[in-house]
């Protein structure tokens, strides 16, 4: 009884700020994407039951909002890790070895092409195309954060970084 | 609201910059930021002042204020240098230095030693890999002084945040003559006379394109910059945006006034979330100076602008796509006829433009057609930018005449080739992939080719965005081939089956050779499917998909028939055709490889060397891992 109670409360609150940032965007559906990108950065991901509310509120149907939602690939319908690696594969940093890097953080992280996150939901593991920052090949993003030049040990370094720090959060 | 006055803002900048004893340009680019400039800023920031330097950021109201007699040290960060690699950068005016790789540890000394003894530090000096030599300052490098810097010359050498700056270096003069003294046909007229060719990929003569949208009668008319560079390999977008994102405003508002453009839109992309945020606030001030809004310059022009970002899809690139993915659908592109300069944004005439094309516009209008055309060849004027990567010393963002040839670009201003030990050695030149995933491979026989946009067309290349990787002997190009292969067929957006189905088939195709399943048709099917995905698509992705397959068969068909016919690849880069080996100097006979082996392929006794059955043998491995001794090799790894 009390955990339906506190989820109901977590769903109102959830559905609060969306409606703030329908607001935001004067409930225009052409700004469709725009909102979309708020949502996820808000809930870190695109939960299904957000995807119709929105729908509803900007009356376009639910199939167009997850047609826009899955034509994207910012966009994700699935949540993700604490910290969402995304590994540069444009053609500077494919030249220098970032396919080696996936393969390696995919072994280091126990994850595969298809499954993407850890079980823990610590990491997320994703490639990117061009990034812009070729000078720096290979390079990789943790969060918002750029990382250049990342070799085989230099990743380990990080990823340990990581979860170190996350371990260390989490004690506090 | 009151007209702007450019010169009293000019003025009053340059006037608050007399008064400043040193300038130091801290460049904060996407690449200098990853490597640590924005620690070496909040240092020498902190530490100047601990010094006794007074530190001023900006030469604004409040901060003459502060400081009547001018501040000792203006301290700013810039835009992309273009020299990411050896970043973070740090120049010092008016000494003339430029230090390279500084870290937040050299802070003190460059603040005791130059900044108080006004002595440049040696040790951060740029070194020329050549000659070993230590170089001063900009004027000193051969990566920079091989350049001819135009739309470049203001990124990195001033505050990308500051709208007086820009304004004080001549910005918005030439807007304000395109609107106050020009009627709408004569800036087509300039521009095409200056011969402006769009930088997005296809070259089509931007005054044209400016003229015939000026043509269309309905008065509501929209301008896009497209800031969607998607092209992997290419980032001059990025750096002239975080760079000198006024310059690319301006060339916007000469742009609405060419064709009568009320409201315009900048479509960058979300994986550049720097460049957006110094445009938003370029936007913001603009606006509040009254460059962007109702009524600009008191001409009654109204003309305002607005962010979108992208949302990681390459295809809203193409024009009806960016379209689409403006107005909250889907990116995918529409038939043509009608052109988007006819029917675009909900049904209105729309301009897409290109954000280095729109950079161009200001300096053709400032200072003229034949200026503009100083540069670059007969039917290619002016300059471009490449950002060349790749195994080359010095990686970075350039900018060139059009008509510069390859063997410059590569070997004087990229310093040279790298070989896969990354020493310099010419030599192992292989071939550069220019213009992404639409372009195509040039080699050696093409390194005193003039650049341009004839001359690339002719050879089966193109300029596209600019991207120019450099690529050693040990890179298969059967690979690079499936690497962009790759990239257009997740790119796809779906929309017609020659692309959708016909780039997983090319994906295929390119994989049977690299993975040994190919035999005597699959270049011939190769061919063919690259010709019908050619004809067949409907937009630009899809049409241009195959020119890295047909550019790499042609200058490297050799290649491909030792992958089909020998199954073998001369670079050893394709696991699946080389063999494993075991170096019998290195093997001890331990017999670890034999009892990983799932197969059983290897054979011999204990304290012998071993050997690998290549009939039997599936690659898998495991005896690679397995030895201790590292005496087996093969393989991609």
């Amino acid at each position: 009884m009390e955990a339906a109670t506190t989820a109901t409360l977590t769903e109102a609150r959830r559905f609060q700020r969306v409606l703030e940032i329908l607001d935001e965007y004067d409930r225009d559906g052409a700004k469709i994407i725009p909102i979309l990108q708020a949502v996820q950065e808000e809930y870190r991901y695109l939960p299904e039951e957000i995807l119709t509310y929105v729908a509803t509120a900007l009356d376009l149907s639910p199939a167009k909002v997850y047609g826009v939602a899955t034509f994207y690939s910012h966009f994700s319908l699935e949540p993700k890790g604490t910290y969402v690696i995304k590994v540069c594969d444009g053609t500077a940093c494919h030249v220098k070895g970032s396919g080696k890097l996936v393969i390696q953080l995919r072994t280091m992280l126990g994850l595969t092409e298809k499954k993407k996150t850890t079980d823990d939901m610590l990491f997320t593991l994703e490639t990117v195309s061009c990034l812009g920052a070729c000078g720096l090949a290979p390079v990789m993003i943790v969060n918002e954060k750029v990382y250049g030049q990342v070799g085989p040990d230099r990743a380990q370094e990080l990823i340990n970084e990581y979860a170190a720090k996350e371990e260390a959060d989490g004690n506090d | 609201m009151a007209t702007i006055n450019l010169e009293a803002m000019g003025t009053a900048y340059s006037g608050a910059y007399q008064k400043i004893n040193r300038r130091v340009i801290v460049c904060a680019g996407t690449g200098c930021i990853a490597n640590g400039a924005l620690e070496v800023y909040e240092r020498l920031k902190t530490f100047a002042a601990e010094r006794g330097v007074s530190v001023t950021i900006s030469l604004d109201h409040e901060s003459q204020h502060q400081h009547p007699e001018g501040a000792d040290l203006l301290l700013s960060q810039s835009g992309c240098q273009g020299f990411c690699q050896v970043g973070p950068l740090l120049s010092v005016e008016p000494d003339g230095i430029l230090y390279v790789r500084v870290a937040a540890e050299d802070v003190e000394e460059i603040v005791e030693e130059t900044l108080v003894a006004g002595r440049p530090v040696e040790r951060l000096l740029y070194e020329d890999p050549r000659t070993g030599t230590q170089r001063r300052g900009y004027d000193q490098i051969d990566f920079y002084t091989r350049q001819t810097r135009r739309v470049l010359a203001a990124c990195g050498r001033s505050d990308p945040h500051s709208l007086p700056e820009y304004v004080s270096n001549g910005g918005y003069r030439a807007a304000r003559r395109a609107l106050l003294e020009m009627r709408p046909e004569e800036v087509c007229e300039v521009v095409e006379l200056a011969g402006l060719r769009g930088r997005g990929g296809g070259g089509f003569p931007t005054g044209r394109k400016w003229k015939l949208a000026s043509r269309q009668t309905d008065p509501q008319k929209y301008i896009i910059c497209n800031g969607d560079e998607g092209d992997p390999g290419a980032f001059m977008d990025r750096s002239i945006l975080e760079g000198n994102p006024h310059v690319v405003l301006e060339g916007m508002l000469i742009g609405a006034r060419a064709t009568g453009a009320h409201a315009g839109y900048v479509y960058v992309r979300a994986e550049y979330p720097l460049a957006v945020k110094r445009l938003r606030k370029a936007v913001a001030d603009a606006r509040e100076a009254g460059l962007l809004g109702r009524d600009i310059f008191g001409t009654g022009l109204d003309f305002d602008i607005q962010i979108m970002e992208g949302a990681g899809a390459f295809v809203c690139g193409e024009a009806s796509a960016m379209v689409s993915s403006i107005m909250g659908n889907r990116g995918m592109p529409r038939p043509k006829p009608p052109r988007t300069a006819e029917r675009g944004l909900w049904d209105k005439p729309t301009i897409v433009n290109n954000v280095e094309t729109l950079a161009m516009v200001p300096g053709i209008i400032d200072r003229g057609a034949e200026a503009y055309r100083s540069a670059g060849t007969e039917n290619s004027p002016g300059t471009k930018t490449f950002a060349l990567t790749g195994h080359v010393a010095n990686t970075g963002l350039i900018e060139v005449p059009f008509g510069t040839t390859l063997r410059e670009i590569v070997f004087e201003i990229g310093g040279g080739v790298l070989d896969e030990s990354g020493a310099i050695n010419n030599n192992a030149f292989k071939a550069v992939q220019i213009g992404g995933p639409s372009g195509g491979c040039l080699t050696a026989e093409h390194l005193d080719l003039p650049l341009d946009f004839d001359s690339l067309d002719e050879v089966g290349a193109m300029v596209g965005s600019g991207g120019l990787v450099v690529m050693n002997e040990d890179t298969c190009m059967v690979q690079v081939a499936r690497f962009f292969m790759q990239f257009t067929q997740h790119e796809s957006c779906g929309k017609c089956v020659p692309c959708r189905e016909g780039t997983r088939q090319l994906l295929e195709l390119l994989d049977d050779i690299i993975e040994g399943r190919s035999d005597a048709r699959t270049l011939a099917l190769l061919e063919e499917l690259c010709e019908n995905v050619a004809d067949s698509s409907l937009c630009g992705l899809g049409k241009s998909a195959p020119a890295p397959v047909l550019s790499t068969l042609r200058q490297f068909r050799a290649e491909y028939e030792a992958h089909v016919e020998d199954k073998h690849c001369p670079t050893k880069q394709c696991t699946a055709l080389t063999s494993i080996e075991i170096n019998p100097q290195l093997c001890k006979g331990c017999t670890l490889c034999k009892r990983k082996c799932p197969v059983d392929a290897i054979e011999g006794e204990l304290r012998q060397p071993h050997t690998i059955n290549p009939e039997l043998c599936i690659k898998c491995g495991a005896c690679i891992e397995a030895c201790k001794f590292n005496a087996i090799t093969g393989g991609a790894a």
